[in-house]
């Protein structure tokens, strides 16, 4: 089965079948990142440009390492290298791009929106690496993944999602793939975090954790942006960190097998203590290693490549 | 020069006049009906006149020409937007006599040498009748009332700091009272700049899975309920600018009832596209008040057919491809309009909700009393200014073929039936289409 889409800019329009293609792809793709030699020539000759115009460690090095390790070439642009500064649109540097003849673009763009301009204009595979606070389609997928492994299913779950749902693009790419995969989702967070109508989206909402994550299989926990000017939707981050961080008070209520997850970075202390982090429910981690699988299987899938 | 038109269907709101019939333009004046010649005495003219020109009507709705009140011209400052040049081949295109404009040129309308530059090329070009509205406040920054008579003395007819709010209360009160006593009306941009901030567009459930900060209802709501309340103290009349919300309209129309002095006006864009077409990110979606949500779209269609909104102005914002064609958060709001909004009005009419007349009488006679023109009228003596309506014209909107500098439309590819085929000014026709 091969992906039939140019471009993956949100989990919104995928299929289950799509989703669960991806998903299998990335299982077999697992083992690679485990060999001595860590490297298969399945994307050689193809060149992936990761054009990320907003600070990112994890998901850049992980498209990088994806990359790589199906050994394609890999070009890193970031805001402070390229001419981004100089001042040229979005669109001209797509074009510029363009013009080189990659087979991929992954994009992360803090406006909502901005890798769907690129996929409107460029014959190239688009992938959204993150836009704003609208989707982020691998984080999802790569979450999904590790549900799926350490649970078994995804359907038939409670999940809940709890933090800055308002702000959290990791949010809404969740809510969409694991409502479409049976899950039952449950938000939480400060009345101020939690979006208007986000019920419309299949989810129940809360504005206290423990109603949220009360028999819960799954707990995501979202980070609180500390750095930006957000200070007038919450009082604290001390009253934060009292009243909706995952500790080892609360984290009795969800179900006796819950798993914890995290999209990252922690704050540790804030939205999450320490010992629920390094504890032996979190699967933050999985969730780091699935992600290179989960890129690993899309570039596969966009250059083309089937699953039997 | 002396111009029949002839077998057209003749609606003059101003006049309660619907009827078929003829319309002699004699000197750029309104001659008069074939009913108003004989009563007065004259002879029917006759073809054959070599110095008439007959056209011939029928099927077609003649109409006073309409006045667009609420024009963004971008002249002086920003003429690779728009010129006043420029727009008033647009509003011709569109079957607009008058347009009134608004004052956040660069340099702002807010002195007498600006508006009588306005005024200048206006007539210059000599198109379409064009009337500038001054700022309520020095730079519309909100804090020192403008020289509102000068500026009157100077031709401006009415004040707004659109695009703006005024955020104080206590200017806005003022403002109110010495625009009243000098009769000049005050145009209301109702937003609450610290509801709306860092807002890109409704705040509901598309705003909800766009991820897109949104600008909620009530950062309107709260503005109309103040100005209001403003004027209901004060005595003095107050417009209220491009209504989106169904709060607003609710609000005007409890105001009217208590006997405020309130008149109001929204635009085409919002009795015709939800939020839901933001889903894509098209820049030209992109317009400040946003649009809404379904049930203030009902509200506002409501609005017009129950009186509460007085006026369909267009909100003509036009912008260069360089302002649309970035990221939806860093792109230029609002929309060119003045050539799609009869069309788009018209629909009010397939769709019940207006007669023709009472379509009619928000594009004229309503804008033209609230800014106190001498216009919106076939009555005879006025002034030649006829649109001239086929209602059953089909068209498909290319952006392509604006006039206006300004192609930022969402309604690019629409199929549209009616439009404006013949506009007259001042007894010349400017522009023809059949």
């Amino acid at each position: 089965m091969k992906l039939k889409r140019k471009d993956l800019l949100g989990i919104q329009e995928l299929s289950v079948e799509e989703i669960n293609l991806v998903l299998d792809t990335a299982e077999s793709f697992l083992e690679v990142s485990t060999r001595e030699i860590k490297k298969v020539p399945t994307l050689r000759g193809k060149t992936v440009v990761n054009l990320f115009y907003e600070p990112s460690t994890r998901t850049r090095t992980s498209f990088e390492i994806a990359g790589k390790r199906l050994s394609a070439d890999t070009i890193n642009i970031s805001t402070s290298t390229s001419s981004v500064v100089k001042g040229e649109t979005l669109i001209d540097t797509a074009k510029n791009l363009e013009a080189m003849n990659p087979d991929i673009i992954v994009i992360r763009h803090s406006a909502a929106g901005a890798p769907h301009i690129l996929a409107g204009l460029l014959r190239q595979s688009i992938i959204n690496a993150g836009d704003g606070a609208h989707e982020h389609p691998t984080q999802a997928l790569l979450d999904m993944m590790t549900i799926r492994s350490k649970k078994g299913r995804i359907a038939g779950l409670h999940v809940a999602i709890v933090g800055d749902i308002a702000h959290s693009r990791v949010a809404r790419s969740n809510i969409h793939g694991l409502s479409k995969m049976g899950a039952h989702v449950s938000v939480a967070g400060p009345a101020t975090m939690i979006p208007r109508d986000i019920e419309k989206m299949g989810v129940r909402s809360y504005t206290r954790i423990e109603e949220a994550i009360r028999d819960a299989d799954i707990i995501m926990m979202l980070r609180i942006q500390t750095e930006r000017e957000r200070q007038s939707i919450f009082p604290s981050l001390r009253e934060y960190a009292q009243f909706f961080s995952l500790n080892s008070r609360n984290i009795d209520l969800a179900s006796k097998e819950v798993l914890i997850m995290h999209p990252g970075p922690m704050n540790r202390g804030v939205e999450i203590s320490p010992e629920i982090a390094d504890g032996p429910r979190s699967i933050i981690l999985d969730q780091v290693t699935n992600g290179v699988a989960v890129r690993m299987a899309l570039l596969y899938l966009m250059t083309g490549g089937s699953n039997p | 020069m002396t111009l029949l038109l002839k077998d057209g269907r003749v609606v003059d709101p101003s006049r309660k006049a619907d009827a078929v019939g003829y319309l002699l333009i004699e000197n750029g004046k309104i001659a008069g009906s074939g009913k108003e010649l004989r009563r007065a005495g004259k002879n029917t003219p006759r073809k054959g006149d070599p110095a008439m020109e007959i056209l011939d009507l029928r099927g077609k709705i003649v109409v006073p020409g309409l006045i667009d009140m609420h024009t963004h011209l971008r002249e002086p400052g920003f003429e690779y937007r728009e010129t006043i040049a420029s727009g008033s081949e647009a509003a011709l295109a569109g079957g607009f006599t008058s347009i009134a404009c608004m004052p956040n040129t660069n340099p702002v309308n807010d002195n007498r040498s600006v508006t009588e530059y306005i005024c200048r090329k206006a007539t210059e070009c000599g198109l379409v009748n064009v009337y500038p509205v001054a700022a309520i406040s020095v730079k519309s920054e909100g804090a020192f009332l403008t020289e509102f008579q000068d500026l009157k003395a100077a031709g401006a007819v009415g004040l707004s700091d659109d695009g703006k709010p005024v955020m104080n209360a206590a200017l806005m009160r003022r403002a109110l009272e010495y625009a009243s006593s000098i009769d000049m009306p005050v145009i209301a941009h109702c937003e609450d700049r610290d509801l709306s901030a860092g807002g890109l567009m409704h705040e509901g459930f598309v705003a909800t899975e766009l991820g897109l900060p949104g600008i909620p209802a009530v950062a309107e709501e709260v503005m109309v309920a103040r100005d209001l309340l403003l004027a209901e103290f004060t005595g003095a009349a107050v417009h209220i600018a491009h209504v989106s919300t169904a709060g607003s309209v609710r609000l005007i129309r409890e105001a009217k009832v208590r006997g405020v002095r309130v008149t109001a006006e929204t635009a085409p864009h919002y009795f015709t596209l939800t939020d839901e077409v933001l889903r894509g990110f098209d820049t030209n979606t992109k317009v400040y008040p946003p649009l809404r949500g379904a049930e203030d779209v009902a509200a506002v269609r409501e609005g017009l057919r129950d009186g509460t909104l007085d006026v369909i102005a267009s909100d003509h914002a036009p912008h260069a491809r360089t302002d649309k064609e970035v990221e939806f958060e860093y792109a230029a709001s609002g929309l060119t309009g003045l050539e799609t909004s009869l069309s788009l009005s018209l629909r009010l009419v397939a769709d019940g909700i207006l007669t023709i007349p009472a379509l009619i009488e928000k594009m004229t006679v309503n804008p033209a009393g609230i800014l106190r023109l001498p216009k919106g009228t076939l009555a005879v003596g006025a002034d030649a200014d006829i649109t001239v309506i086929d209602p059953d014209r089909e068209w498909i909107v290319d952006r392509k073929l604006f006039r206006s500098r300004g192609k930022n439309s969402p309604f690019h590819g629409w199929n549209m039936k009616g439009m404006a085929v013949l506009t007259i000014v001042g007894g010349h026709i400017r522009y023809r289409d059949f």
